[in-house]
C-alpha cells in the first residue's frame, strides 16, 4: 500500500482554482517529483498535503489514515514533514534552537540528542554555526538548516518545496547531493522543483503539472526521454 | 542630590510595575502583531479581585500571609481565564481580518471589561487593607519603605520567571518560534492556537500580579485604573521596541524614571506653572518622540533581521 495516496485533490488559493483534481501516490522508500511551469500548482499541492491550505475536494490518505481534514500540526506529528519554499528558518532563534524546533513534538530526549549529532555530521557547517541566529546564515546554509530541521522530526515522508530556489549553482549541487544521500538511506521523498532536469535526475518517478492538472506521469527515465517533456521543460 | 536620588528610586519602583504590564503588551504583539488594548483592564481586574478578596479575608480573621496568597491566586486565576476568553471570543475569529478590525475590537473589549467591573464593584475606590506595617528606611538622604522593597522584589522575581520561561523552556521556544513564523511553527508540530492561548494566559498572570502590586503601591484600586495605566505600559513597550521582551523591561524602567524625574522637576522647569500632578504627560510625550524619531524603539529589531 502507498504511504501517500491522493485522490481528486482540488485546492483553491487566493480565489483561484489552483489545483483542479489531481491523483498521485508515493510508495515507501520512493523519490517522486512534481514538475511544471510557474503557477502550475506544484507548491499549492504540496502546501495542501502538509495542511497549510485546506482541500476544496478530494482526499489525502497517509500511512493508511485519512488526513484530509487534519490540522497542520497533527500531520507533522504523524511524520509528514514539509521543507517550505523560501526555507522558513526562524530568523531570531539560533541554529540549534531551530533544529530543536524540528523535534518539538518528540519526547525522547536521548533520541533527539542522537539525531542532533547526526544532522551535525551531515551538515558540519551547521555545527560551526550552532549558536548563530538563523537569520544571519547565507541562503544555502538556511536551506541546509531547513532540511536538517525537518530531519530532526524523524519524518516518514519528506515534502521538499523548491530546494534550489534562489541558490548559487554550487549551493544547489550541495543541497541535491545531500537530498540524494538522504534518499539512498531510505527516506521517502516528494519533491517539487522548478529545475525539472535536476528533479528528474534525483527521482524514481515524476508527475508533470500543467494548469492545476497532471498531464504526464511516468518513471523519471521515461520523462527525461520523452520528446514532449524535453521540449516543454528541459529546454531541448 | 537627595531629590534626584529619591526620584530615581521612586522611578525604578514605579518602572518595575510598568515593565510587568508592558510585558503583556509586547508578548501579544510579538505573536499576533495585535495591540491588545484590553490588557490594562486585565491589570485592573487583577487589582480589584485581589483587593476585595484580601479585604474580605483579613476582615474574617484569616492570617495575612495566607490571605495575600489566596487573593493573589484568585486574581491570577480570574485574569488568566479572562485573557484566554478574550482571545478565544474576540481575537481568534479575526485572526485573518485586516489589522484594524482586531484593534478596534480590543478597544471594545476594554470598554466592556471596564463597565463590567463598574457594575460589579461600583464606582467607589477600594482601599488596600493595611496588612503590613510600613517601615521607612533612610538611604543616602532618600527614603524607601519596606512595602516598596517587597513590591520591587516580587516584580523582579515574576519577571525573572517569565524570562526563564521564554528563553529556557520548550514552551518558550515554541512561543518565540510562533512569533517569528506562525506557519512554520505549525509545520514543526506546534499547536499554534494553543501557544497563542498560553501567551495570553501568561501575560494575564503577569497582569494579575502587577495589579496586586500597583494596588499596594497606591493603596487603592478602582474600575477605571486600567485605562491610563494601560496606555503608559503600552508607551513603555513602544519605547523599548514593541514585540521585544528585554525592550519591555527596559522601556518600563525608563518610563518610570522619566515620569518620576519629570514630576520632581516640572515645577522648577516651568517656574511653578505646572505641578507634579502633570506627571502623566511625560509618558505620552515620550511615546510621541519615540514614534517620530525611532518607531522601532530602543531595542527594536531592525527590519533586515526579519528574514
Amino acid at each position: 500500500m502507498s504511504l501517500l495516496q491522493v485522490q481528486g485533490l482540488a485546492v483553491h488559493y487566493g480565489g483561484i482554482r489552483a489545483v483542479k483534481g489531481i491523483d498521485l501516490s508515493v510508495q515507501e522508500g520512493e523519490v517522486v517529483c512534481l514538475i511544471g511551469a510557474n503557477g502550475a500548482g506544484k507548491t499549492t499541492s504540496l502546501r495542501a498535503l502538509a495542511g497549510l491550505l485546506p482541500s476544496a475536494a478530494g482526499s489525502i490518505h497517509y500511512a493508511g489514515t485519512d488526513i484530509t481534514a487534519l490540522p497542520v500540526h497533527q500531520r507533522a506529528r504523524l511524520g509528514l514533514a514539509l521543507v517550505p519554499e523560501g526555507r522558513g528558518v526562524f530568523p531570531r532563534l539560533t541554529v540549534e534552537e531551530n533544529l530543536r524546533m524540528g523535534a518539538y513534538w518528540r519526547n525522547d530526549r536521548p533520541g533527539i540528542a542522537t539525531d542532533l549529532e547526526r544532522v551535525y555530521e551531515l551538515f558540519p557547517r551547521l555545527r560551526e554555526r550552532h549558536a548563530q541566529r538563523g537569520g544571519t546564515l547565507s541562503g544555502g546554509e538556511q536551506q541546509m538548516l531547513s532540511l536538517a530541521r525537518a530531519l530532526m522530526s524523524r519524518p516518514r515522508l519528506l515534502l521538499l518545496d523548491e530546494p534550489s530556489m534562489g541558490l548559487a549553482p554550487l549551493a544547489v549541487r550541495k543541497i541535491f547531493d545531500t537530498i540524494r544521500l538522504i534518499a539512498e538511506q531510505g527516506m521517502t521523498l516528494l519533491l517539487v522543483e522548478q529545475n525539472a532536469r535536476l528533479a528528474l535526475e534525483t527521482s524514481h518517478r515524476g508527475y508533470v503539472l500543467e494548469g492545476g492538472r497532471i498531464v504526464h506521469r511516468d518513471t523519471a527515465a521515461a520523462l527525461l526521454a520523452s520528446p514532449k517533456v524535453r521540449e516543454a521543460y528541459l529546454g531541448a | 542630590m537627595d531629590v534626584l536620588l529619591q526620584q530615581l528610586l521612586n522611578g525604578l519602583i514605579l518602572g518595575s510595575l510598568y515593565a510587568m504590564v508592558a510585558l503583556g503588551y509586547t508578548m501579544v504583539y510579538g505573536i499576533l502583531e495585535l495591540i491588545n488594548f484590553a490588557h490594562g483592564e486585565i491589570v485592573m481586574l487583577g487589582a480589584m479581585v485581589a483587593v476585595s478578596l484580601l479585604t474580605l479575608l483579613v476582615g474574617a480573621g484569616v492570617p495575612v500571609p495566607l490571605a495575600l496568597f489566596l487573593a493573589l491566586g484568585a486574581a491570577v486565576a480570574v485574569c488568566m481565564l479572562t485573557g484566554i476568553l478574550v482571545e478565544r471570543v474576540a481575537y481568534r475569529p479575526l485572526r485573518n481580518a485586516p489589522r484594524l478590525a482586531p484593534l478596534i475590537t480590543a478597544i471594545g473589549v476594554s470598554i466592556v471589561l471596564q463597565n463590567l467591573a463598574m457594575i460589579f464593584w461600583g464606582r467607589q475606590y477600594l482601599s488596600f487593607p493595611p496588612v503590613q506595617e510600613v517601615q521607612v528606611y533612610d538611604w543616602m538622604g532618600a527614603t524607601v519603605t519596606n512595602v516598596q522593597l517587597i513590591i520591587v522584589g516580587v516584580a523582579a522575581l515574576t519577571m525573572g520567571g517569565l524570562l526563564l520561561l521564554v528563553n529556557r523552556t520548550r514552551l518558550g521556544r515554541a512561543m518565540r518560534a510562533t512569533a517569528q513564523n506562525r506557519e512554520v511553527a505549525g509545520l514543526m508540530g506546534v499547536d499554534v492556537n494553543r501557544v497563542i492561548a498560553v501567551t495570553f494566559a501568561v501575560g494575564s498572570a503577569l497582569a494579575a500580579v502587577a495589579g496586586l502590586l500597583i494596588a499596594a503601591y497606591y493603596g487603592i484600586a478602582h474600575y477605571n485604573m486600567g485605562f491610563t495605566l494601560g496606555l503608559k505600559a503600552f508607551s513603555a513597550a513602544v519605547l523599548g521596541g514593541i514585540g521585544n521582551i528585554p525592550g519591555a523591561l527596559l522601556g518600563g524602567l525608563l518610563l518610570g524614571v522619566i515620569e518620576s524625574l519629570g514630576a520632581g522637576y516640572i515645577g522648577d522647569l516651568t517656574g511653578g506653572f505646572l505641578g507634579s500632578h502633570y506627571q502623566d504627560i511625560f509618558a505620552f510625550f515620550v511615546l510621541i518622540l519615540v514614534l517620530v524619531f525611532r518607531p522601532s524603539g530602543l531595542l527594536g529589531e531592525r527590519v533586515g533581521e526579519r528574514a
